[in-house]
Order: C-alpha cells, then structure tokens, then sequence
C-alpha cells in the first residue's frame, strides 16, 4: 500500500503530467482518427490513383521511361523519390521538388507501370487529409514541431504508467468495471476514467510509445547515414552529387538491387542526393513477403553511374525497431476489423482525457466553493473528494 | 478496514484485459490468417467491456442497508 506521502507524489505526477499533454493528445486522437481510414477516404473522395485493368502478363515499361514521363511534366525538378502504390504494382508514384533536400514543396506524379503514360496528378500536400495529416505529425513545424509532440507522447506515458499506480487507491473497494450511478456526476466520471484508463492502458501505451518513436524518424535516419552509410561511403569522399546526365540506367539498376535479394518487393527508390540515400547512389528499399517481413526494409545502394550494387547493408536494430513500431501505431495490419477496434479505442481514449479534465476542474470549483467540505487526503484532492476508501470520503460524497 | 482486497480482485480485471490486448497486438504482427482473427477478438473484448460497464442507464438506487452506514461515519 501507498503511504500517504508516496500517494501525494504519484497523484501530483499523474496530474500534472496528463494537464500538460491533455489538449495536444485530444488533439492527436481526433486528427488521427480519419487518418486511421486515409486509404478508405481516399477512395469515397476519389483522389486514389487507380490503374486500368490489362492482362497480367502486360509487359512493363522500363523505370528510366516512367521517370522519364514524371519528368517531362516538372523539367525544372529533381526526383527525389519513386514507389509503388500501397496495394497496386501497376502505379509508379513520382516525387519531384526543387533540390534534393528534405522540403514540404513536392509534386507527385503518378505513372502507368506498364504504358510510362502519366495517369494523374495527385496533390497530397492540400486538402482535409494533408491539413490532418500535418496537425498529427508535426503541428506544420517540421521536426521542431514532431519533437515536441513526442514530448507530449512521452509526458502521456508517464501519465499512463502514474494513473495504473493510482487505479488501486480508487478501485479497492470497488469491482471491476463498477460504475457509481447513484452518486454525484462526478464520481460517475471518475469511474469511468478509471474504467476506460485501466481497460485502454495496453492499447494507449502502445501507441504512444509507438507515436513518440516516430516522431525519432528523421534524426535516427540521420543517424544510419552517419554510423553506417559513411563507412560504405568513404570510397567517394569529396565528390558531388552525381548529375542527372552521367546517371546510369535506372532499370539495370533495379535489376541488379532485385538480384541482391530474391522474393522480396520493391518499396520505395530514393535518388541521389536525398535523405534515404547518399550522394552517389541509387537506394533501393526492397521488403518481404511475409506479414512480419513485409514491414521491414532492406536497402540497396546502387552505384548512381555504373548501376552496380555497392552494399546492402543489414538494416541497424533502430531502423527495425522504428519501422515494426509503425504498424503497432497505424493499426493498419489487421484489416478492416482491426481498424474499426483502433478507431473505438481511440474515441475511448478521448473519453479518458475529456474525464480526466473534467474531474480536474471539478475539483478546481470545489475548491472555490466554501459551502463544500475538503477532504484532507492526497487522493481525495486528486479525485475531489471521491476516493472509496475511507467513511469520511463516502460521506462527503454523500452531503455534496 | 485495512484489510487489503485479494489481489486477484484488484488487478484480475485489467490484468486479463492487457494481456488480450498484447496478444491481439502481436498475433496480427506474425500472421495475416488466425493472428488477425485473434487480434479482431482479443481487441475486440476489451473494446465490448468498456461498452458494457460503461453503457447509458439509469442509476441503480443505493440498497437501504448502506445508508446508516454512511450517515453514521458522518
């Protein structure tokens, strides 16, 4: 048992530590969830790209000509990156921005895998699921902006783990799952906190350390350049970032990072120049097949002029840890069930952190007002009053 | 009074609710046939019990023996 001291700390932390995240986690869980439905709502607005139908054995155009389709529509602009549909192999996505750094202002293109004929324009920098997208990952400031919500994901940890601490307090003379109707509005909210924090701890804790992960992405990508990718890279120190005119052939390329590793797919191409790849060298990131391993990258570094592979290098346990954490934070590898589940769970999360303010402010009126009695405890403070755990807080219950 | 409550009262509850939601976490990780299928249950029973303990009803009135209790404490 928590002695009385040890129980104010731990209420002062779970206080403190969900009042500084609250607003930014509502406001992570409310954009986050039309994001957990991006691919389903881009079908009902009809802004998916989708290839017409052709025989499977269509041959494919060569990737230098889908490149070369992408480019001619954007000549003042570089390729940064190139990839295939989610779910379809028949669509080459093109990314093109002015230079090869890292920047908001990109066009993409999407190609025919098999005809090179461009099939649409799409921008995914506009419109309700970009602003969405952007207010959950970096609030439109960049990494700045990413860093400070994996703070907040950080400070929701801490009130996870404090609120479990608290929940025996609370709970000791309650069932689980009890729910007191027949007292102040309160106390009923309070139960249903306590209720839906200890039923969503698992899910919410996942997915806030699994957010607060990603928010690491750029900075342990920068990482990897710098531990592994400059030891592969020492042979071309001092030299610039490869022109587009003494490029090699791209399909050849693609062949030859394929051969490096058979039965996998392909999942994106970084070019030259980029943050995914080095000054040199084509990267290409291929994945597995199966459910675990599809989610993992392997990367291939091909030789920008002569198209032949340099290295393919393990990917370090950071990157694996950063990209199987992805999955558990999207729910989006179990089908649609899987989604609907994410969705009521994070709606019920929404509920903790509305009940969690509202009790917080409960108290802050009671307080304010002398004609209620305050109950000394740490806990009751915390919970205004409502700890089952002693006469005194049940009968003050019972007078307010 | 200062009986503690059996611990298994206590943390039985959100006990079996964490390691449901682990596992359906997990399996849906390994296997797209029968680790879906777990994972749309294991989530899914959670999801059910908060549904049910928390679903809208009128309140039930405190039974009559409880209430000297109270008033004696006061």
């Amino acid at each position: 048992m928590l002695s009385p001291t040890a129980l104010r700390r731990w209420s002062w932390t779970h206080k403190w530590s969900s009042l500084v995240c609250t607003v930014f986690m509502m406001l992570l869980c409310i954009t986050g969830l039309p994001l957990i439905f991006h691919h389903e709502i881009g079908h009902l607005l009809g802004t998916e790209v989708e290839a017409p139908a052709m025989p499977a054995n269509t041959p494919r155009a060569s990737l230098d000509q889908v490149l070369a389709t992408a480019q001619a529509l954007h000549p003042e602009r570089v390729v940064q990156f190139a990839s295939h549909a989610e779910d379809d192999d028949n669509v080459w996505f093109v990314t093109l921005t002015p230079t090869p750094a890292p920047t908001d202002d990109f066009r993409s293109v999407a190609v025919d895998a098999r005809t090179a004929q461009v099939l649409a324009q799409p921008r995914f920098d506009e419109g309700f699921m970009y602003v969405m997208f952007k207010l959950h990952v970096d609030l439109f400031a960049g990494l700045p902006g990413k860093l400070f919500l994996g703070f907040m994901g950080l400070l929701l940890l801490v009130a996870i783990v404090t609120g479990v601490v608290l929940y025996a307090p609370f709970m000791r003379k309650l069932a689980f799952g009890e729910v007191r109707r027949d007292r102040s509005t309160r106390v009923k909210w309070l139960d249903l906190h306590n209720l839906l924090g200890i039923v969503t701890l698992v899910w919410a804790f996942v997915v806030g350390g699994t957010g607060m992960i990603n928010t690491w992405a750029d900075l342990l990508i920068k990482y990897w350049q710098y531990d592994q990718l400059s030891v592969l890279l020492k042979p071309y120190e001092g030299q610039p970032i490869v022109p587009a005119a003494e490029r090699g052939p791209l399909q050849q390329a693609l062949e030859a990072a394929q051969a490096q590793a058979p039965g996998t797919k392909l999942s994106f191409i970084a070019f030259p120049g980029t943050a995914f790849s080095s000054p040199h060298h084509n990267t290409f990131f291929l994945r597995g097949n199966e459910p675990l391993t599809s989610r993992l990258l392997k990367p291939v570094l091909v030789d920008a002029r002569t198209a032949q592979v340099t290295a393919a290098p393990q990917l370090p346990w950071y990157l694996t840890a950063l990209l199987v954490s992805q999955p558990l934070h999207f729910g989006d590898y179990g089908g649609m069930p899987m989604k609907i589940l994410w969705a009521l769970l994070d709606v019920a999360t929404i509920v903790v952190l509305g009940s969690g303010l509202y009790l917080w402010l409960c108290k802050g009126m009671q307080a304010a007002s002398p004609a209620t009695p305050t109950v000394g405890s740490a806990t009751a403070h915390l919970a205004g009053g409502a700890l089952p755990t002693s006469g005194a807080a049940r009968s003050t219950e019972g007078a307010a | 009074m200062k009986k503690h409550r059996p611990f298994w009262a206590l943390w039985g509850g959100p006990i079996v609710m964490g390691v449901l939601t682990t596992t359906g976490l997990l399996t849906a990780l390994v296997s797209d046939t029968w680790g879906d299928w777990w994972s749309w249950v294991a989530l899914g029973i959670p999801v059910g019990v908060m549904g049910w303990y928390g679903r809208p009803r009128a309140p039930v009135p405190t039974p009559p023996a409880k209430a000297p209790r109270a008033s004696a404490a006061l």
